[in-house]
């Protein structure tokens, strides 16, 4: 392989890197990511075909709330050199592929622990109001997840072998991998009680309860949880005397059609 | 009624066109503690710059929106859209609190979620890649490329409008606040949010304790009962609410969520390691 392709490589593993995380373009998804590596490597029909063999496959690779899928970026640009220049066929290449996905989703919980600390420096820059700052922070923790494709596909397109990246995933104590995704399942909590101690009204916590119970016993989607929860919503603040005593001082008519202009409003919002 | 119109806190063209780019970077910074509290943060950042002049207002703002955020990112343009009028609104003078914009946050966030990821996801992706994958496999450079432009075009056009409906609407509800119609939707967005919020912190966390506690053998069959089975009976999710309701303790005893956050990787890791949490 000329340094040109490994630069290509390299800059192109990072994108998908990127859009793996960001999971907008979708350049992370096998279809693109085996046929623009197919192109850098020299073979553009086996890239191709790679490609939509692995999407096949990859179909119902999904990150659903906070959970995180295989990571198909990875799999899709180390299987594509293995198959052009390691000279593997297809099946070999997918057979590569799936225990590459999981490892990948490994240092995907690794970057995404990392970027916690760029999470707790922007709350440092805004105590300054560095607008800049923050937004450079934002886009630097996009890095730490291009570098997380980049820098394995890199050296298996240096060394093309794929033993190498297998090794050295393995040399991780599989205790701390094991436990940092065990604990990504629940760091969450953090981030939950801090929004919930800004939101807590204390009168109002019932509620909050009320949706946890439900949340675990109702096999509802989240929209349906949403409409139970805008019932509630309504219910509570037309039921509530507290705000019936100003609304007879009013002009009765008048504020009463604008609540219902809200409420029409809030329901568009949910559509 | 009385406020005058302020040119220079109108949000220019410019600053929605800035606001719709960061929005296509909204998981750049994914990470466990907040998923997408500093994007969201940086999503606002042009609305903060136009609409607070003072350094304390900004402070103020910046920080309420470097808290949890997660939906699917697709469809975050209506919350961006509202939460942008409200700080407009807040920023003019009506007096609009910190907790309505955080409820309203939050019970947005969880039901378009509900909506997006079946949507994005469930449906057009799988739909797009296959059809892609299929013209690819028969050797046509139209499957990459069909599902890329259609993806794409329909991902950005969600952004797009989503954006300027909830702007919209959300600039529309300010301009209506008047008499008791504010403590309602603050109260009212409280209800749903904290609703909602109960909902997530059972969805979306995974606490699994495979501790076993009894192993009974009846007539030669034998039943392991472990601490997740007895915690499921009582009620499924329990540990994540407990886990939850801890946090929210220790914050208001102000300690560090830093040192919450490596106390929790250390608790995954011990107990990963003793077999105690899988």
């Amino acid at each position: 392989m000329s340094v040109i392709q490994i630069i290509l490589v390299f800059i192109w593993s990072s994108i998908t890197g990127a859009g793996s995380v960001l999971d907008e373009f979708q350049t992370h998804r096998p279809l693109i990511a085996c046929s623009v590596m197919g192109i850098i490597l020299g073979d553009p029909a086996k890239g191709l075909i790679l490609g939509g063999t692995l999407e096949l496959i990859a179909l119902g690779w999904m990150n659903i709330g906070a959970a995180q899928s295989p990571d198909s970026a990875l799999a899709s640009t180390i299987a594509t050199i293995l198959v052009i220049i390691g000279g593997q066929d297809i099946q070999k290449g997918i057979a590569i592929a799936l225990p590459v996905a999981a490892a990948g989703q490994v240092l995907t919980v690794f970057a995404r622990t990392i970027t916690v600390i760029f999470q707790h420096a922007a709350v440092k820059m805004a105590e300054e109001a560095k607008f800049n700052k923050i937004i450079a922070l934002h886009f630097s923790a996009l890095f730490v997840q291009a570098l997380r494709v980049s820098i394995p596909t890199t050296i298996v397109a240096i060394f093309v072998s794929p033993d190498m990246v297998k090794t050295m995933l393995n040399a991780l104590p599989a205790v701390v991998t094991g436990g940092l995704t065990v604990a990504g399942g629940f760091i969450v909590v953090v981030g939950y009680a801090m929004i919930l101690n800004m939101m807590s009204v204390k009168y109002l916590m019932p509620f909050f309860y009320l949706g946890f119970v439900l949340g675990g016993y109702l096999k509802l989607s989240l929209l349906a949880f949403g409409v139970v929860g805008l019932v509630f919503a309504i219910i509570y603040v037309q039921l509530n005397p507290k705000f019936s005593l100003p609304n007879l001082k009013n002009n009765a008519n008048g504020s009463k059609n604008l609540n219902q202009e809200s409420e029409l409003a809030d329901d568009e919002l949910e559509d | 009624m009385t406020t005058v119109k302020d040119e220079k806190t109108d949000l220019t063209k410019k600053d929605i066109m800035q606001t719709f780019i960061f929005e296509n970077f909204q998981q750049a910074s994914f990470n466990y503690e907040t998923i997408h509290g500093l994007a969201f943060c940086v999503d606002m950042i042009p609305t903060i710059r136009r609409v607070y002049k003072t350094k304390d207002e900004q402070v103020k703002a910046l920080k309420r929106h470097l808290v949890f955020f997660n939906t699917t990112p697709a469809v975050c343009g209506p919350i961006v859209g509202v939460t942008m009028a409200l700080e407009k609104g807040k920023a003019s003078g009506e007096d609009i609190d910190e907790s309505t914009i955080q409820s309203l946050k939050v019970g947005l966030m969880g039901p378009l979620a509900g909506v997006g990821d079946p949507l994005m996801w469930g449906t057009l992706r799988p739909i797009l890649a296959a059809l892609g994958a299929s013209l690819a496999l028969s050797g046509s450079w139209f499957g990459p490329l069909i599902f890329f432009l259609a993806f794409n075009g329909v991902r950005l056009s969600l952004k797009w409008y989503g954006l300027q409906i909830g702007l919209n609407r959300g600039l529309g509800l300010v301009k209506d606040i008047s008499g008791n119609l504010l403590p309602k939707l603050t109260e009212g967005a409280s209800v749903l949010g904290l609703f909602i919020m109960g909902v997530l912190v059972n969805k979306w966390t995974t606490i699994n304790i495979p501790l076993v506690i009894s192993k009974t053998t009846v007539a030669g069959k034998t039943t392991i009962t472990t601490l997740q089975n007895i915690l499921d009976e009582l009620c499924p999710g329990l540990p994540a609410l407990g886990l939850t309701v801890l946090m929210m303790y220790l914050l208001r005893k102000k300690v560090n969520p830093i040192i919450l956050i490596f106390a929790l990787f250390a608790v995954g890791i011990i107990g990963y390691g003793f077999g105690i949490l899988k």
